[in-house]
């Protein structure tokens, strides 16, 4: 029967070979290989069907489509959306034309992001910010008003800011394919478009919550969790319950003895592995509700788990690097021996890493 | 006399009426067609004349055809984009209104070269008095037999449906018009699958231009070989270009591709040269997407021969020296257009038409736009020309749908050619902000 087997293609990751089957996506592949070559993904999102191919994080270069045809292809493509093929040579970081492209999509979806991180209930387990670390500059060339949008009321249990928002669909998806009724999609068109219900209204639903979990940004958040604490000092821990609508699986959030936030559970991907409904999201934050099982495994891409910011675990030299790109020595040939300036001296600069080493 | 296929009798009164068009030799494709020919021997004329799609990308008609996928009890559609927005190109629109049977026949043709029992044409939603004779149209033609049940009692059946869209520009690109017509919301699909193998209704669908679909039946009538003997190389038959601009007649102009771009401009038989007492200065050759190309380069190649007007001449030497046909939009600038000003408002229309899917055009297209109006209105920096060379860079490829590269190379365009106009803005504010005000340096005018 070893012709019923499906033949496995190979592909290549950033010079990482992995077997994977035939319709696997180039994300789901490079994920396979682990979370160095995996690309960045804002919008696509596994459990939902359709998601990806918008935000443009997940860019890679193809340098060569197939065994059969070992062109590469002609423009960069969303890895998140296209199938592999036996043979494909994909370059995710190690093409420069990848970095540039992303530190290209980073720029854009921060122009009109009110980078309001500091009071954002998202910040800490935000997409954007991890990418923006990844990816982003410490700069911005954009001088120009940001986008503003009509507050709107979605209902007692979800904030809508609209602001940080970077339209990634997910919400719609989730909730076209979880609850049985959508009543919010995105209006408008181009940078003016936004998520809201035509006419004012609120979602209510007993899946509704789940479009919090999905958003990749602070753009839907917990009301009921609202400015209380930030996630790096609450504690995940995996609980269930009996429940007769969902499955019962969540991660309660506690601050000491209080739960004061519950969720879905994610995988190491930020993605939810069961939906659960908003009687267990919203109504039960009593520890004595729940059974539970232990401390949640935390995913690699939260601010909680080892230091993910800290400069030295991931970009040793990151702070020198932005050092040198901002202080550049000045080729100055004045006579400057008249004004009081003490000169510095060259080799303080010349310690400096260059801004284009990586 | 140059040979005319689309607008051969274009200006016999009353052609809009079915009686008058069938006196003038129509529907004898349609009669030749079923009657004598299989679907497949259609798709092989059509094959063999090399045209190529009109609406811009400049695809083989004929291989865009052979493409689409056929499983078995799957409905096929054929949708005709007659979506027409690109600034600067008006021909299909004037095609419609004034030789609505020629589209019509097409459609017949095509459909069934194709085995399409339901087509669609998707019309702009601003030109509801298209919409009206269309329909007008399409009911003479199944009053007479050629649509409907049973055609000419051939055994084939095909039903037309004329579509308003809702005015996007979006809804032109194919993968979008689909959604639209679907009923949906019109943001282009992620590709693959192509609409060959899942279009409308997740069905496989051909998308073609109204100009594409119009030759259809001078394909028939004549033959494929007869057509692929008009133009020049690979740039078969004719073209209708949307002339527009400072110059004498503008209007569309059936050309023989092959025509030289100074001819085209300069000859009284088309645009007649630029309106008098002044110079050519650029022309955007293809709708307002295609790159603006400066007058010493529109009129030659880098190389000093005369450019023609063909697909392949007009983007000879690439983006550095060349342009694109896109379309036919052909926009023809005098010394008094201040390029700034110009690729500020093309701008403004690719952000405005931006659909707000994919992230780099939704918020490059915007971040161009509010530069290039900083600079326009004097509040430029020396660093902005960079910065939007960067910004369309960025843009440019990394899109769902080509309308991110249609946004950036406008931009990027006229930056590569007219930099100094610019950077005479940017230095030189008071100046550039008083009304009528153009940059007067050095520049190549004809």
């Amino acid at each position: 029967m070893e012709d019923n087997k499906p033949q496995l293609f190979k592909v290549t990751v950033d010079g990482i070979e992995v077997e994977v089957e035939p319709g696997t996506t180039i994300l789901q592949a490079a994920r396979k290989i682990g979370p160095e070559v995996a690309p960045p993904a804002m919008c696509y999102y596994q459990p939902l069907k359709g998601s990806g191919g918008k935000c443009r994080a997940c860019l890679v270069r193809v340098a060569a489509g197939s065994a059969k045809d070992p062109r590469p292809m002609p423009k960069l493509v969303a890895s998140c959306i296209t199938p592999v093929q036996d043979g494909m040579v994909v370059e995710n970081t190690t093409s420069q034309q990848v970095i540039d492209a992303r530190n290209g999509v980073v720029e854009f979806l921060l122009i009109n992001h009110p980078l309001d991180c500091p009071v954002c209930d998202q910040a800490g387990e935000c997409d954007l910010q991890n990418f923006a670390f990844d990816h982003g500059k410490a700069t911005t060339r954009y001088e120009e008003d940001r986008r503003t949008f009509e507050k709107h009321d979605i209902g007692p249990y979800i904030q809508l800011h609209m602001t940080r928002c970077i339209l990634c669909y997910r919400c719609v998806y989730t909730a076209d394919q979880i609850t049985n009724k959508r009543v919010h999609g995105v209006l408008g068109r181009g940078d003016a478009a936004e998520i809201g219900t035509y006419i004012e209204k609120a979602i209510d639903n007993d899946f509704s919550g789940n479009v919090i979990d999905v958003c990749p940004v602070g753009a839907l958040t917990d009301k009921t969790y609202r400015f209380k604490n930030r996630v790096w000092f609450t504690k995940p821990v995996d609980a269930h319950r009996d429940c007769p609508t969902c499955s019962g699986k969540v991660t309660l959030w506690y601050r000491g003895e209080e739960v004061i936030r519950v969720t879905a559970r994610k995988n190491e991907w930020n993605e939810v592995t069961e939906f659960i409904c908003n009687t267990c999201r919203f109504d039960t934050k009593k520890t004595s509700d729940w059974v539970i099982e232990g401390p949640t495994k935390v995913s690699r891409s939260s601010v909680i788990s080892a230091n993910k910011y800290r400069a030295d675990t991931i970009k040793p030299d990151f702070g020198k690097r932005l050092a040198a790109a901002t202080y550049k020595p000045i080729d100055d040939k004045r006579d400057t021996s008249q004004l009081d300036i003490q000169q510095l001296p060259p080799e303080r600069f010349a310690k400096l890493p260059s801004a284009n080493e990586n | 006399m140059a040979t005319k296929i689309l607008t051969e009798h274009i200006n016999v009164p009353g052609i809009e009426t079915f009686d008058v068009y069938r006196k003038q030799g129509g529907y004898t494709a349609v009669e030749k067609a079923l009657k004598t020919m299989t679907p497949e021997e259609v798709v092989e004329e059509v094959k063999k004349s090399g045209v190529r799609g009109r609406g811009g990308a400049g695809f083989p008609m004929g291989m865009k055809w052979s493409f689409l996928a056929k499983p078995e009890g799957v409905p096929r559609y054929l949708v005709c984009n007659a979506d027409e927005s690109e600034p600067g190109t008006f021909k299909d629109h004037y095609l419609m209104k004034t030789i609505p049977h020629l589209l019509i026949e097409g459609m017949i043709i095509s459909s069934y070269a194709l085995g399409a029992n339901k087509s669609f044409i998707y019309v702009r939603g601003e030109l509801m008095y298209v919409i009206h004779i269309l329909e007008k149209a399409i009911e003479e033609a199944k009053a007479k037999g050629f649509l409907g049940k049973n055609i000419l009692g051939t055994g084939y059946d095909l039903e037309l449906v004329v579509q308003p869209g809702g005015g996007a520009y979006i809804c032109g690109e194919e993968t979008a018009l689909l959604e639209s017509l679907e009923g949906k919301r019109g943001n282009p699909r992620n590709k693959p699958p192509f609409p060959a193998v899942k279009g409308l209704y997740q069905s496989p669908t051909v998308v073609n231009n109204v100009e594409s679909i119009a030759t259809t039946s001078w394909i028939v009538n004549h033959g494929g070989e007869a057509y692929a003997a008009i133009g020049i190389g690979r740039s078969t038959g004719t073209k209708l270009i949307s002339a527009s601009g400072h110059i004498n007649k503008p209007g569309v102009y059936e050309i023989e591709l092959g025509v030289p771009v100074e001819d085209f401009i300069y000859a009284d038989e088309w645009c007649g040269g630029i309106r008098p007492g002044h110079k050519l200065k650029a022309v955007v050759a293809g709708g307002s997407s295609v790159p603006i190309l400066p007058a010493n380069l529109i009129l030659n190649l880098a190389n000093g021969e005369k450019r023609l007007m063909s697909y392949e001449s007009l983007s000879d030497g690439g983006f550095q020296t060349g342009t694109m046909l896109g379309s036919g939009g052909f926009i023809v600038m005098d010394e008094t257009t201040c390029i700034v000003r110009n690729t500020w408002n093309f701008a403004r229309f690719y952000h405005h038409e931006s659909c707000g899917q994919c992230s780099p055009c939704r918020e490059g297209t915007g971040w161009m736009e509010k530069v290039l109006h900083r600079i326009e209105h004097g509040h430029g920096h020396r660093q902005d020309i960079d910065l939007l060379v960067d910004v369309a860079k960025k843009i440019e490829g990394n899109t769902i749908c080509p309308l991110g590269d249609a946004a950036a190379w406008p931009v990027a365009s006229a930056i590569r050619h007219f930099r100094d106009e610019f950077e005479w803005h940017i230095t030189n504010p008071q100046e550039a902000t008083q009304p009528g005000a153009v940059y007067r340096g050095e520049m190549a005018l004809v």
